[in-house]
């Protein structure tokens, strides 16, 4: 067993694990974070998306000690001060971004490290951000609307209308 | 997944001596290996990750013009690069997915040498200098086959060195599943002369196509590709494309990438 210390939603931890222990592993076993998922554990679906030193990574294809000293960021994390959803999870309600809700940690993870680079993203630019997060409910279309609408744009006119 | 001894060396000599320890393997991103020991296809003792390592990271353009990137640095960190070419930009743009791009390393993608994988057409294609711990090996040397290179055990890709063809070119056919390449072709001009490289199409891994090259080199441009065929009898052949279709998107992938690099 080996010690790390991370930041993780803005607070110091600590733990003691394995070589083998996964990120994702000790975000949601240790930490208890369980709104990251773990959906096909393949590094395919997206579902553990976080951001690690600010950028978007699978937690399930990082090993923990690899994040020793860095900065992690997971959905609980992304509300705002006062409990309210952001702007991104605000936009997922609205525009009914989600069914069953399990790839939406992920998705607004992924969403959150793209509007950051791209605060205007088009609706490609926002599908091909997408590649690496499978929604199996809502064919993708509602999720991309969400995102252009988070980022200020007119939704009105996205494809598949 | 089965336990193992894990080292996080700082420099690279710390890693090398790491390295030589049985039954060690070197992990750059992780993004192929984490995968394939979770499948039990690779079963390392110790696993040395060099991810910690500073001075394996990074860009930087040498006098003579070339390009050296550190082979701990990240495809995201090399498609946002201002001094890398075009193709290359493309090429490292268009791996994987967003995330795996943050984590994937271009010194494990060539150590790896999967035969679908990128970066060994980009590397063979440019002439790149793959530069290790002890030596420098040109791609020419450096792809042997198969997931197979020149790399001795405690090896490690320090950085690789792309001289900065004058125009440039990655035509990529997605596996429409994996991603991976199915046919990729990647053409670096350097004015009097072209070098085409293909990946995804080979038993053989990423190899070079002299005859589109000798085509080329006389007359840059994709009527000179047209009456060209390659053989099919050493392609991959799998669910997604049979030898003939292959061969069949190695030219297309070819006349592509010379129209774009045009």
């Amino acid at each position: 067993m080996s010690n790390l210390t991370m930041t993780v939603n803005g607070k110091t931890v600590s733990g003691s694990v394995e070589g083998r222990t996964l990120l994702v592993e000790f975000i949601r076993n240790d930490l208890h974070l369980t709104g990251t998922h773990v959906g096909c554990d393949t590094s395919q679906c997206g579902a553990c998306a976080i951001h690690v030193d600010g950028k978007l990574v699978k937690a399930c294809t990082m090993f923990a000690l690899e994040a020793n000293g860095a900065e992690v960021s997971t959905i609980e994390g992304q509300a705002n001060g006062d409990g309210s959803l952001n702007v991104i999870q605000q936009a997922f309600k609205d525009h009914h971004g989600l069914q069953c809700g399990f790839c939406t940690p992920g998705m607004v993870m992924a969403a959150a490290a793209l509007l950051k680079t791209n605060p205007k993203p088009s609706e490609l630019e926002i599908r091909e951000h997408l590649e690496g997060n499978i929604c199996r409910c809502t064919g993708y279309h509602n999720i991309v609307k969400a995102i252009l609408a988070a980022s200020g744009q007119d939704v009105s006119s996205i494809a598949a209308e | 997944m089965y336990n193992f001894e894990f080292k996080q060396p700082k420099t690279i000599s710390d890693a090398v001596n790491a390295l030589e320890s049985d039954e060690a393997q070197a992990l750059g991103g992780g993004q192929t290996l984490i995968p394939t020991m979770k499948q039990r296809l690779a079963s390392p003792s110790t696993l040395v990750s060099l991810t910690a390592i500073p001075e394996m990271k990074g860009i930087c353009k040498n006098d003579d013009g070339s390009i050296s990137i550190g082979g701990g640095t990240t495809h995201a960190d090399v498609a946002s690069h201002s001094d890398i070419f075009s193709g290359l930009k493309t090429l490292a743009e268009n791996i994987g997915d967003a995330a795996v791009r943050n984590r994937g390393t271009i010194g494990g993608s060539l150590a790896n040498n999967d035969p679908a994988a990128c970066y060994p057409a980009a590397a063979l294609s440019a002439g790149a200098t793959i530069v290790t711990n002890n030596r420098e090996i040109s791609a020419d040397d450096f792809f042997q086959g198969m997931f197979d290179t020149a790399l001795e055990e405690d090896e490690i890709i320090v950085s690789v060195k792309f001289p900065n063809p004058s125009s440039s070119s990655y035509q990529k056919f997605v596996q429409p599943a994996s991603r991976f390449a199915m046919v990729g072709v990647f053409l670096s001009n350097f004015g009097n002369k072209t070098r085409v490289a293909v990946t995804g199409a080979s038993e053989g891994g990423v190899f070079r196509w002299s005859e589109a090259e000798a085509a080329l080199n006389k007359n840059f441009s994709d009527d000179s590709i047209i009456d060209l065929s390659i053989d099919h009898k050493d392609m991959i052949e799998d669910i997604h494309a049979s030898k003939e279709y292959r061969a069949h998107l190695v030219k297309v992938m070819t006349k592509r990438a010379v129209a774009s690099a045009s």
